[in-house]
């Protein structure tokens, strides 16, 4: 459905992008690339930098003030993200690198803990790479199979997909939103399917949590990974919540200092959570700059900048549509996409059409975006994808198809 | 900026209509290159003449319009050439796409091909240009072998 003039006129507004440095200083610069990474606004990076010029001292371990204040600052980001994803225990909050070692955690520590010879781990076509080689691992070392549900032509997992979920099945892992195809998933079906199942249920949130109120209780999922960079913080800042049942189950990940009670010289004791999941230094300032992310989305509201960001995901999705020489990769409603929208120039490699729109200051992701299953699934061999996130505006996505249209001039004369 | 420059017109006729662009019946040797993270795949043929030189050059496959022109020019530029020539081409050619050699005379041996040369500001297209010449260069080095495959780097 097309954009009414409400619509387009609030996506013509662009309250935002005065926040972000990186922005504001390129006036010219057309960034449709937040599926990959997120720029981040000043308060953000001015978090990170207060934590390292007011309060650095290793969290956890000193007995005086600066430390003190440090450990403080995590527990009051760890409370800040239990509450910005619904989850009733801030011990359930792992801080890790990024999405892809949550992800490396689950699957190593409750592979570990559930899979045997002849069980299975079911994921589905759709996922990034880092969703699916470390279960690919994992299976094989502990004799499980990996399978997997496809997609219907309407870009779903149906109801006889996840019919195929056996009692053999002990751990379902999907993504909530392709970073290719910008779809979401009905995590609560998929939950419950798993769980009837007797299976424990991974969701990867990469691309769902940085755009959607997330609320772990209504998905009923057991495991939700995300990044921080992809959400408005730095690199190197991630998140696995778990429930605590599962969690204080399940054997380490890494090991090593400050996940210990005791230790003994051929023995240790655990710490409880979280720390037992958390060997060694933690990003001090990735966690706390995670913490301002959130604070920024927040003072916006959820319910604002997943509008906004469904809004121009439509007008994205309408203005490629209207392109005779463009193919989307994907359902061709906006309503459908979260985020992302995957699309080829007839006949024009991706990695041509990207590099053209380089030369004209737009920035998209061309390639097979971590995800070559899924890319064979469909038949392709890259596609070109174009993503938004609440800094962006109308004037991005004009930019977008004016240099489209330069592509196909170069194209075809 | 000079990356403008790189789709011109003359750049586009080699995609749009390459010389080179056919299956070689009498092939002396041939040998695939692929470039795993775009999904390049090229085939790369040569005939020798009696007298060692290479009379005719040809290529089969799909990839962008860079490896596409790429494999082109190159094939225009290596007839005539020894093998011994041929690999020092690729040499200089790739200096010049990964942007170590820059002097303008020693680039003159290239030809056409320096219409690439703004590659060397395209890091991420520096494969896709590569392609046809260090399948060329592999396949002569070789000696002609016709099984293996030659990949231009396995990052995505
Ligand atoms: C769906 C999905 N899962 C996982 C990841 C991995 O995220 P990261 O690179 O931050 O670990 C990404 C990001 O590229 C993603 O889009």
């Amino acid at each position: 459905m097309s954009l009414t003039e409400n619509e387009l006129a609030s996506i013509r507004e662009n309250p935002y992008r005065a926040d972000f440095p990186l922005l504001a200083g390129n006036p010219g610069l057309v960034y449709l690339d937040s599926a990959a990474t997120s720029q981040r606004p000043r308060s953000v990076l001015d978090a990170a930098l207060r934590f390292y010029e007011t309060m650095n001292a290793n969290a956890l371990r000193g007995l005086y003030r600066l430390s003190v204040e440090a450990t403080a600052a995590t527990e009051e980001a760890r409370s800040r993200i239990a509450r910005f994803i619904g989850a009733a225990d801030p011990a359930e909050i792992i801080f890790t690198r990024n999405a892809s070692e949550s992800l490396n955690l689950a699957a190593r520590s409750l592979g570990r803990l559930l899979l045997g010879q002849g069980d299975e781990v079911v994921i589905s076509i759709m996922e990034h790479h880092s969703n699916l080689i470390p279960w690919q691992q994992i299976c094989a070392e502990r004799g499980a199979t990996l399978s997997y549900l496809y997609l219907d032509e309407d870009y779903r997992i149906s109801e006889d997909e996840l019919a195929k979920i056996s009692p053999r099945a002990k751990i379902v892992s999907v993504t909530q939103v392709s970073n290719v195809l910008g779809v979401a998933n009905d995590i609560a079906a998929i939950a419950a399917r798993a769980h009837e199942a007797g299976a424990v249920c991974v969701v990867d949130g990469a691309q769902s949590v940085p755009h959607i109120a997330t609320d772990v209780e209504k998905l009923g999922c057991d495991f939700l990974a995300f990044s921080g960079h992809k959400m408005l913080a730095p690199m190197g800042i991630g998140v696995l919540w778990g429930t605590r049942a599962l969690l204080e189950a399940m054997p380490p990940f890494l090991t090593g200092g400050e996940m210990i009670d005791s230790v003994s010289e051929q023995g240790a004791v655990w710490a409880p959570l979280p720390a037992k999941f958390e060997a060694g230094t933690q990003n001090g300032g990735g966690i706390v700059a995670l913490d301002e992310a959130i604070a920024y989305l927040e003072g916006i509201g959820m319910a604002v900048v997943e509008r906004r960001e469904a809004l121009l995901a439509r007008a994205l999705a309408d203005a490629l549509s209207a392109l005779p020489f463009i193919d989307i990769v994907g359902p061709a409603e906006g309503e459908r996409h979260i985020g992302s929208v995957a699309f080829n120039v007839r006949g024009v490699h991706p990695h041509d059409v990207a590099s053209l729109l380089d030369m004209h200051t737009v920035c998209i992701r061309a390639g097979h975006h971590c995800a070559e299953p899924l890319l064979k699934h469909l038949g392709q061999n890259s596609t070109c994808r174009a993503s938004v996130a609440l800094y962006n505006d109308a004037s991005d996505i004009d930019r977008l198809v004016d240099g489209l249209e330069n592509v196909w001039r170069v194209f075809n004369g | 900026m000079a990356e403008l420059d790189l789709y011109n017109a003359q750049f586009m006729d080699h995609v749009h209509n390459p010389d080179y662009k056919y299956q070689m019946e009498d092939a002396t040797c041939s040998h695939e290159g692929i470039n795993p993270s775009c999904g390049d795949e090229l085939t790369f043929s040569i005939r020798l003449a009696d007298s060692g030189t290479i009379e005719e050059a040809a290529f089969t496959g799909r990839g962008c319009a860079i490896s596409q022109a790429s494999a082109d020019i190159m094939s225009d530029l290596v007839i005539d050439k020894t093998p011994e020539e041929a690999v020092g081409l690729c040499r200089l050619f790739m200096g010049m796409v990964r942007g170590e050699i820059t002097d303008a005379d020693e680039l003159e041996r290239l030809d056409e091909a320096v219409l690439l040369r703004d590659i060397s500001h395209m890091p991420a297209r520096v494969k896709c240009a590569e392609l046809a010449w260090r399948t060329l260069e592999e396949m002569l080095e070789k000696r002609c072998p016709d099984t293996a495959s030659a990949e231009v780097g396995r990052h995505g």
